[in-house]
């Protein structure tokens, strides 16, 4: 066990690696000089070569990055140009707003997901199956900010049952999850359906049945648990989407969370900024996915006690 | 009179509702099992054996569907009853066994398990009395180590030893009926002959009659007490086993039994049955063997032949036969 | 005498049985043979999923009113008329008019240019590059199957709309550098399922057989393996076309994306924004129509994946 959790750890270092070297790469390539990008074409020439000096960006490429990555491993992604403080400062000031949404929203995701394919598969075909698999399909297909803007219009001005934006309270947090989990919702859904029909053509439910159980303790008892082993692996690739599309929920709603961060600096360009969010919000997710793979090894027997 | 059957199907059917038609998977079928009797059900893959396992057990799903017949447990009849009813009887009085023993166990939960669970479906016992249920019923079917193997996972467990636990899982609630799907199909010879003794033994112990559905003659001659041989939806021939063997009287049934290798006979090329099983959807319009079978006459492809009496016991569905036995 | 006939007799019905039987197995082996050519596959589609034909109708509607927009809008939709201004949707302006007084089914149906070119030129592009680095992984293994793997790997970590806004970052806002970006961004799940399909068809017979005989390792990719990735690469096309539409959208909704005057439907949903509790169909409608074009992509490319490709059905 600690030796898989150690070959996945090692898995992700290169992976790691790369994509901060992507990133880095990247944001200075930019076409002309990085420091007039950022400050804009009327700035002293003097001032520029100042400021490029303290953000250490006349050094050559290599020394750069290598200088970059050894501060990001005492956790340190430099200095935000315009707001003059720590990058890590910042984005851990803005994290908990975006992880209490991104959890909100995966939870609603999740309920509703799950008990949407799995209602869908047992009326496999029939008329339930159909609106609910059509209905998944249609909320995987709607825009984010699309959600965000008919939820905000509708419950928060029209019934005025939620506030229009805000992130302190749970009240103000449900709308926005909403439309962040929608898109999630409907992938669950679909592959908890499609999983859930595929196991139950398996020669185990077969097994239950003979065994004298009714469907219902078949598929609770003996599908479900099959059906959800992939599901979790799916996590994984939520969290990737959610982060995504946090970036357009905090948007609509106005939340200054990592998303919020990311088009300000852009807007702002700020770019140790956007490379410190980008790199961290990548990391969370290769974190996330390493997660969902020792989930599933310790979920599924065969590759826990090593088929 | 037919009181003491364990189990008896009268002229079954069972048919598949599919988009290019009807297809009739069993059609009229009747078997009768006495007690602590192994009834050999015998044919090609797809001539309706399994099906008819699966109408027995209640387990046949859309689109297929009993359509006709009666099935009596002990005299009663199980064909009309609710599916509470039904799974009350499943695993409990009539069990089944399966042909794939790598993938007919649960892959995420320990085998034991999974056979206290038939226990505790059934029977009104502690969790701990069940878990000793299972034990004792391992140490019964010959799975070394018991306790062990209690907590063991199916992919850890070898072919053989899977299809022990799905026989003691079978055989838990002391059934009345066992069905066995081609038990041994997937299983080496070794292992095979084990799983066979093992299953004779249960009958001569228990007292359990066996339902061993089978395409393999060699398996049907070492345990079957009655075979029945299954082709296309139908019975052609119904026989004790050494009657079987020794006055084989449908053609079909010859050529199933020519076709086994035999060392004694120096045979340049085994024998084949030509053709293929006919689509269930376009059968023939006489016998359903008419196409295939190298004895055939003129009335074969036209009508189709009722199964007639030629001994005791002895049943043919073959217009050879329609007069009893001719030479 | 006697006897020639009875012989004649029997040997006539001996035929007789003989065509009998023929005639039964030939039905049988009718049934058997039976083969599918696309043309049965559309047909397919359709009897199966009606939902998914309907969906290519549709589409085809919308490449039409896209190419013939001129011809269709009933407006200049770039045209400003300040009078008319934040108009409700009447019976002179379907959709109303925004901001700057132009009409907003114009503009819809202008940026339905966008948004198809969007989802079908980078979506194209970026399969291209997935296809060959994928062909290329697969077929030689080794070193480069490590080295392009892993690169897939980087880029899929990437939350993909973040990496976009990257690319934006640097290349400035604009349509153009969205293509590039979109382009770049999206090869990497392609190249996985290309590398896993020819990974299977490298141990193929036909292959081995191919490579046995000394065909040249371009031939074999070209001719053998290529065309039996197809099918997974039309479905796949049909399902990244909507993601892309979507990460353009999204992209101009953030303001990174299209910049004004641009008739993008990001760009018109963020503009609308402002106006929402008062003029709600300005940013509704443009949303509506990414949703319905998304939609539709969708829907058609699920049916497709069930008719021609149940491989990836476990991606």
């Amino acid at each position: 066990m600690i030796k898989n959790v150690l070959k996945r750890i090692l898995i992700a270092i290169p992976v790691l690696i790369g994509v901060v070297l992507i990133i880095f790469i990247m944001l200075r390539i930019v076409p002309g000089d990085p420091v007039t990008t950022m400050m804009g074409e009327h700035v002293n020439q003097a001032v520029i070569e100042k400021v490029s000096r303290e953000m250490g960006l006349d050094q050559p490429l290599y020394v750069q990055f290598f200088k970059y990555v050894g501060n990001a491993l005492k956790g340190d992604f430099g200095t935000s140009y315009r707001l003059n403080r720590n990058v890590t400062k910042i984005i851990l000031d803005a994290f908990p707003n975006t992880v209490k949404l991104s959890v909100c929203a995966a939870v609603i995701a999740w309920l509703i997901g799950i008990t949407a394919g799995i209602v869908a598969a047992i009326n496999q075909n029939r008329l339930l199956d159909r609106l609910f698999m059509g209905g998944a399909l249609a909320g995987v297909s709607m825009p984010v900010f699309m959600i965000a803007l008919v939820l905000q219009y509708l419950f928060a001005f029209k019934f005025k049952w939620f506030p229009v934006s805000g992130y302190d309270s749970l009240a103000c947090m449900i709308l926005p999850a909403i439309a962040l989990g929608w898109n999630s919702a409907g992938s669950i859904a679909r592959m908890t359906r499609s999983n859930l029909v595929e196991v139950m053509q398996d020669d185990y439910i077969r097994t239950a049945r003979a065994k004298g159980l009714m469907e219902s303790g078949v598929i609770v008892g003996h599908a479900l648990k099959n059906a959800m082993l992939p599901v979790v692996t799916m996590m994984a690739l939520q969290i990737s989407s959610m982060l995504s599309g946090a970036v357009l929920t905090e948007s609509v709603f106005g939340i200054p969370g990592i998303g919020r961060l990311a088009v300000n600096a852009i807007e702002n360009r700020d770019m140790p900024l956007l490379q410190g969010t980008v790199i961290f919000t990548t990391i969370l997710v290769i974190i996330g996915n390493m997660i969902a793979d020792m989930l599933y090894s310790v979920l599924d027997p065969r590759i826990r006690e090593g088929a | 009179m037919n009181e003491e059957l364990a189990l008896q199907i009268k002229d079954l059917k069972s048919h598949f509702f599919t988009s290019k038609g009807v297809v009739p998977a069993v059609d009229g079928v009747s078997i009768d099992v006495p007690p602590g009797k192994i009834i050999g059900l015998v044919g090609e893959s797809g001539c309706g054996k399994s099906m008819t396992a699966m109408s027995v057990m209640g387990l046949l799903r859309h689109p297929g569907r009993v359509v006709d017949g009666t099935i009596l447990l002990e005299g009663r009849d199980i064909t009309h009853l609710s599916r509470r009813e039904q799974s009350k009887i499943r695993g409990n009085e009539i069990s089944m066994i399966f042909q794939e023993p790598m993938t007919s166990l649960n892959p995420v939960y320990p085998v034991g398990k999974q056979v206290q669970e038939a226990i505790l479906l059934h029977q009104n016992v502690t969790k701990e009395e069940a878990k000793e249920r299972v034990i004792q019923i391992f140490k019964e079917v010959g799975i070394p180590e018991p306790e062990k193997r209690y907590r063991s996972f199916p992919h850890q467990l070898s072919g053989g030893l899977r299809q022990r636990v799905m026989i003691g899982m079978a055989m838990v609630c002391r059934p009345k009926v066992m069905i066995a799907d081609e038990p041994t199909t997937a299983l080496d010879v070794t292992i095979e002959a084990q799983i066979l003794r093992l299953m004779k033994r249960l009958r001569d112990e228990q007292g359990t009659s066996i339902i061993l559905i089978t395409h393999n003659m060699g398996v049907v001659a070492e345990v079957c007490d009655y075979v029945y041989v299954m082709y296309a939806g139908n019975v052609m021939e119904q026989a004790e086993t050494f009657e079987l063997f020794e006055r084989t009287q449908h053609p079909y049934t010859q050529g199933l039994l020519k076709s086994i290798p035999k060392l004694d006979r120096k045979e340049e090329r085994l024998y084949t049955i030509n053709g293929v099983v006919p689509n269930l959807l376009h059968l023939p319009k006489g016998c359903n063997f008419c196409n295939r079978c190298d004895q055939s006459v003129e009335k074969c492809f036209l009508e189709k032949p009722e199964l007639y009496e030629t001994g005791e016991g002895h049943k043919v569905r073959c217009f050879r036969y329609e007069g009893g036995v001719k030479g | 005498m006697g006897t020639d006939m009875k012989r004649e007799e029997s040997q006539n019905k001996v035929l007789e049985i003989a065509d009998l039987k023929a005639a039964a197995f030939e039905d049988t082996a009718a049934q058997i043979g039976e083969e599918e050519t696309w043309c049965d596959q559309v047909k397919k589609l359709v009897r199966q999923n009606k939902l998914a034909a309907f969906s290519a109708i549709l589409i085809v509607v919308i490449i039409l009113m896209a190419v013939f927009a001129p011809l269709v809008s009933p407006y200049d939709p770039y045209a400003q008329a300040l009078k008319d201004r934040l108009l409700a949707p009447c019976s002179a302006h379907w959709l109303g008019t925004d901001e700057l007084g132009r009409d907003m089914f114009s503009r819809i149906i202008y940026g339905a240019r966008i948004s198809l070119t969007i989802g079908l030129v980078p979506t194209l592009i970026s399969m291209i590059i997935g296809t060959v680095l994928g062909l290329i992984a697969g077929y030689y293994g080794g070193k480069i199957d490590f080295a392009i793997m892993r690169m897939a790997d980087v880029m899929l970590a990437f939350p993909s709309l973040l990496l976009a806004m990257v690319v934006m970052y640097t290349m400035g806002g604009g349509l153009v550098n969205i293509f590039i970006a979109l382009s770049l961004v999206n090869w990497a799940g392609t190249a996985r399922i290309v590398r896993a399909q020819t990974l299977s068809l490298k141990e193929a017979e036909y292959v081995e057989a191919a490579r046995s005989i000394g065909v040249k390792s371009r031939t074999i990719l070209l001719r053998h393996i290529l065309p039996n990735c197809l099918p997974s690469l039309i479905v796949l096309f049909t399902l990244n076309i909507p993601s892309a539409i979507l990460s353009e959208s999204s992209l101009s909704f953030l303001g990174v994306g299209a910049q004004p005057p641009s008739a993008s439907w990001g760009l018109a949903v963020v503009r609308g924004k402002k106006y929402l509790f008062t003029e709600p169909w300005l940013s509704i409608a443009p949303s509506i129509a990414i949703m319905i074009i998304v939609m539709a992509f969708n829907f058609l490319g699920d049916g497709l994946r069930d008719v021609l490709d149940p491989y990836l059905k476990e991606q």
